[in-house]
């Protein structure tokens, strides 16, 4: 809609004809023709079983709510923002060898497969040369390096997906006598699934492969990361 | 006259080296003084276009073309260069090969510096051997 610019709280740009113009409201507001939604009708005729109960009853479609608040209270505006697509720094390409700098496996060089719908990078060691396995990593906590692996020889299935990699859902809630006597001993660890070692091997494989075609890359992968004396980040070129 | 203790004057035709601005690093050709706090500098094979500069953004080298005359043009300067080898005999100067490998150091990635770190193992350990042999 054109809208006249603030110039001064009160005064806009544009006149109140000026306005009509600009929005060609001569033109008249248009009027669009979607058909009222079908409302259903308000009761519904229902069966009840048993034979005092009078066989049929008119039954409400919607029902009216258990509980009403004891005063009318403002109820704040929905937001109408949502959040951006999730951005990818241009210096992680696929197979960049990243450094992590935080988590379980900080200071390890890993190498970049894909970023995921939810913005997290997929990641992973490979396994066999340092010990990451298929992992979810944030941007924000990553340098990315120059050097980088061809990975176009590896295929990575769709399965590996966020849902892939969500915690399962824990048991139930147990008692409280349960849990009383459950005390101090560590939850049982369930083991990992055979599913995910051979999703793991099956990338790792192809991606050693392309790993060792440079020397000492696997070396470099196998090492860690750290800053010694007289090195600072802003100052070294990753 | 006794021998002065200078060796490296500000002339015509001194080799300087550019300490700031944005062409620093590149070496030029003192092609004119200006007066006591400049001159006009010219690197037409450096990559330095003629100006004038600060003696205190230049540094004096051993390296100077006698044959230069003052307020010579550019091309003039090329031609001596040239002639001279100048710019050859800079790059082979120990003080530019410093230079060079200081900054080589400085722009390593990480991959690069882990190979260096590599290197410098195996050669310490080839004289940690031959030490203990002797």
């Amino acid at each position: 809609m054109a809208r006249s610019k603030e110039l001064v709280p009160g005064v806009g740009r544009l006149s109140r004809s000026q306005v009509f113009v600009a929005r060609g409201l001569h033109k008249g507001i248009k009027k669009s023709d979607t058909p009222a939604a079908e409302t259903p009708a308000p009761h519904v005729e229902k069966s009840i079983g048993g034979d005092k109960n009078g066989g049929k009853r008119l039954v409400p479609t919607t029902k009216a709510p258990r509980f009403y608040p004891a005063e009318d209270v403002r109820q704040p505006k929905k937001s109408r923002k949502s959040p951006n697509p999730p951005s990818l720094r241009s210096s992680i390409t696929p197979g960049t060898v990243l450094i992590l700098l935080a988590g379980r496996y900080r200071g390890k060089r890993v190498v970049f497969l894909k970023q995921l719908t939810s913005g997290l990078l997929l990641v992973t060691g490979p396994f066999k040369i340092n010990g990451v396995p298929l992992r979810r990593v944030n941007q924000a906590y990553v340098i990315a390096t120059s050097t980088s692996v061809d990975v176009s020889a590896v295929k990575i299935d769709d399965k590996l997906n966020d849902a892939y990699f969500t915690k399962t859902a824990t048991k139930g809630a147990r008692s409280a006598e349960e849990e009383f006597f459950e005390d101090g001993k560590p939850k049982a660890k369930q083991p990992l699934p055979e599913s995910k070692t051979a999703d793991q091997k099956e990338i790792d494989n192809s991606l050693i492969a392309a790993i060792k075609k440079t020397e000492n890359l696997s070396k470099y992968l196998k090492a860690s990361w750290g800053l010694s004396k007289g090195q600072f980040p802003h100052q070294l070129v990753f | 006259m006794t021998d002065s203790n200078f060796k490296r004057f500000v002339e015509v035709g001194r080799v300087v080296l550019l300490k700031a601005g944005p062409y620093a690093g590149n070496i030029a050709v003192i092609t004119e003084i200006m007066d006591h706090n400049r001159a006009i500098i010219d690197g037409p094979s450096t990559g330095v276009p003629r100006q004038s500069y600060p003696f205190k953004h230049l540094t004096l080298t051993p390296h100077a073309l006698t044959k230069l005359p003052r307020a010579a043009g550019s091309g003039v300067v090329k031609k001596q260069l040239e002639k001279e080898g100048t710019v050859e005999k800079w790059n082979k100067s120990s003080w530019a090969k410093k230079r060079a490998a200081v900054e080589a150091r400085r722009s390593l990635n990480d991959f690069a510096r882990f190979g260096v770190m590599l290197a410098k193992k195996q050669r310490r350990d080839v004289v940690r051997k031959a030490v203990s042999k002797a």
